[in-house]
């Protein structure tokens, strides 16, 4: 029953991998500086290890937006989000996963009552609105590198053209390692709480959670997307949205890839804290916009001429529209599945003070009624 | 893709060298088959002619190998179709040097020997003008910053070969014991020549296109 329930997230997976695998091989692939089954097999196998070694951090923040505790509720979570992407997809606008799935769990806190995390909220909400930014301002500055790298080293037409398919296929690894990391949060976020998995211990070598186990699922249906359906969205970004030149993508793409490994790297949080600086919160965004962004950036470097503004307009749009579609599919079809398939959507969950807690707050002489069901809250 | 890449680029770079050395050398051996001709040295003129000829067969099969080449291999797939219109560009002034020796050998024109300074002026000025289209050439597979240094001398060139072409033509229609007939023979291969420079200019013109569209 867990593998039926668990289709709607490898769907989601396989979509992902279908579209996302072209933001970061799609113009190498679509301008033949790569073949596509090179591109495939690097992306598969960095996307999955992306997903199983670093998966965890944004995929924590979404389950502090809502902690989705039922199996059928985590199926129509991932079914949400996935049908809206797929309706926005068709009606032409730019969408991100992201932020479906995000809407789709807050359709979820509606529909059972549980609160919903505003401070991961905004956190959340900020950092997709950072993420273009930031993905520009690293475009211009690797674009900046770039430049000077090649006119400081005389790079002949033939030595720039190899070494960009290397760079390209680095780059495009390391794209994917962090499009695991970040976005396996979308695909298998919701299903964490509800794992049957329990933890493998590999000889004592290493441990696989119950997490990581899900991942590895979610990126074997993301490479899947890869292999089945990503040769023809290549085709069509390497040929007609965003006609790039193989240098100039070699920085989108990096650009991309290090935005988003910013936003799921656990180590560089960690480092961040040690050495005092305010941490990067660890958020799944979206690889689309971060694509977008990093070519805006080379735009306005260019003097901003080209720029479609209206595709950033579309852009912003995506940030309010894509979840308030993926909330309202997601809250009705939680009321679909709940009163007429009758399957348990969430588990009620009660909120108490532990006794210590209790005795604390009379100490503190606050008077308080409760937390039985007349509980109505504190009275200072 | 694999490190067969690394060997091919090396392959390639050096036949892209040696078309270049014979666009090079077809201007030198036109030059020197010019002076042979205007010295009246027929047999030295002949070698010349024939030293040509074989130039241009080798360029002509460097340049079939090359466009193969590149695009079996998909090499530089974003600038492939400029360099092959390039190395074409390049091949038709390989080809007008040859022409132009074999027109001499053909029409065998009578040159006025007070003329001659002007003949070897207006060549000089034409093969100093493809020699620095070579150059530019390259330096766009070289070094593409380096091209401006190179390009600006075939625009100096050209005008000096339009200097002397119409100093020289006057100089035929002025002549009054020539006849009619000889006068246009004479303006035609003037023209003919000049030509060459003029081309080496409109190369020169879509060179400056393929720099700004591999500007990053």
């Amino acid at each position: 029953m867990f593998a039926f329930f668990m289709s709607s997230g490898l769907f989601l997976g396989w979509s992902l991998g279908a579209n996302d695998a072209s933001n970061v091989f799609g113009t190498a692939v679509g301008s033949k500086m790569i073949h596509f089954r090179t591109a495939a097999v690097w992306c598969s196998i960095f996307v999955i290890l992306g997903a199983v070694i670093s998966g965890a951090g944004a995929s924590h923040t979404l389950g502090k937006l809502g902690s989705v505790n039922a199996i059928a509720g985590a199926f129509i979570v991932a079914f949400a989000a996935g049908a809206s992407v797929y309706l926005m997809t068709k009606a032409r606008y730019p969408v991100s996963t992201s932020q479906a799935i995000v809407g789709a769990i807050i359709g979820w806190n509606l529909f059972t009552g549980s609160p919903t995390d505003y401070n991961s909220l905004t956190k959340i909400v900020t950092t997709w609105v950072v993420c273009p930014i930031l993905s520009a301002v690293i475009a211009i500055a690797i674009y900046k590198v770039v430049v000077f790298f090649i006119s400081k080293f005389k790079l002949g037409i033939f030595s720039q053209d190899i070494l960009t398919r290397y760079g390209l296929l680095l780059v495009g690894a390391f794209g994917s390692y962090s499009l695991g990391a970040n976005n396996i949060a979308n695909v298998m976020g919701v299903f964490v709480s509800v794992s049957p998995f329990s933890d493998i211990s590999f000889y004592g070598w290493f441990k696989l959670s119950s997490a990581q186990q899900l991942f590895f699922i979610g990126s074997v249906a993301i490479a899947v997307g890869v292999f089945t359906y990503s040769k023809r969205v290549m085709a069509t970004v390497g040929e007609g949205i965003f006609k790039l030149s193989p240098v100039a993508a070699f920085v989108v793409v990096s650009a991309h890839s290090v935005v988003l490994f910013l936003f799921a790297s656990q180590g560089l949080q960690n480092l961040l804290i040690q050495l005092g600086l305010p941490p990067i919160p660890l958020v799944p965004v979206s690889s689309s916009q971060a694509v977008v962004g990093a070519v805006v950036g080379i735009g306005l470097l260019k003097g901003g001429r080209g720029i479609r503004w209206r595709t950033l307009g579309g852009i912003a749009g995506s940030w309010a529209v894509s979840p308030v579609i993926a909330a309202i599919l997601s809250f009705i079809s939680l009321f679909f599945l709940q009163n007429v398939f009758e399957q348990e959507v969430f588990r009620p969950t009660k909120y108490g003070l532990t006794p210590k807690a209790i005795e604390r707050i009379q100490t503190a002489k606050i008077s308080f009624i409760g937390p039985g069901d007349g509980w109505q809250g504190f009275q200072p | 893709m694999d490190f067969r890449i690394l060997k091919r680029k090396l392959e390639i770079g050096n036949k892209i060298d040696d078309f270049l050395d014979n666009v090079s050398e077809s201007g030198l051996l036109f030059k020197l088959g010019v002076d042979s001709y205007l010295k009246g040295n027929v047999e030295s003129f002949e070698k010349k002619l024939e030293d040509i000829t074989h130039t241009e067969n080798q360029g002509d099969s460097l340049r079939r190998s090359l466009e193969e080449q590149l695009y079996m291999q998909t090499l530089i797939p974003e600038s492939r179709g400029d360099v092959l219109e390039l190395l074409e560009n390049m091949d038709t002034l390989l080809d007008r040097f040859k022409g132009a020796v074999w027109r001499f050998e053909i029409e065998c024109p009578t040159i006025p020997a007070e003329m001659h300074n002007d003949f070897k002026e207006l060549v000089e000025c034409v093969v100093n003008s493809v020699e620095a289209m070579v150059r530019s050439t390259r330096a766009f597979f070289k070094d593409v910053a380096a091209v401006a240094d190179h390009m600006h001398k075939v625009s100096y060139w050209e005008k000096q070969s339009d200097k002397v072409s119409t100093r020289l033509q006057r100089n035929i229609f002025r002549q009054n014991e020539l006849q009619l007939s000889h006068k246009l023979q004479l303006r035609d291969f003037v023209i003919h020549v000049d030509q060459i420079a003029d081309q080496a200019e409109d190369v020169a013109d879509k060179l400056s296109i393929y720099v700004i569209k591999r500007s990053l």
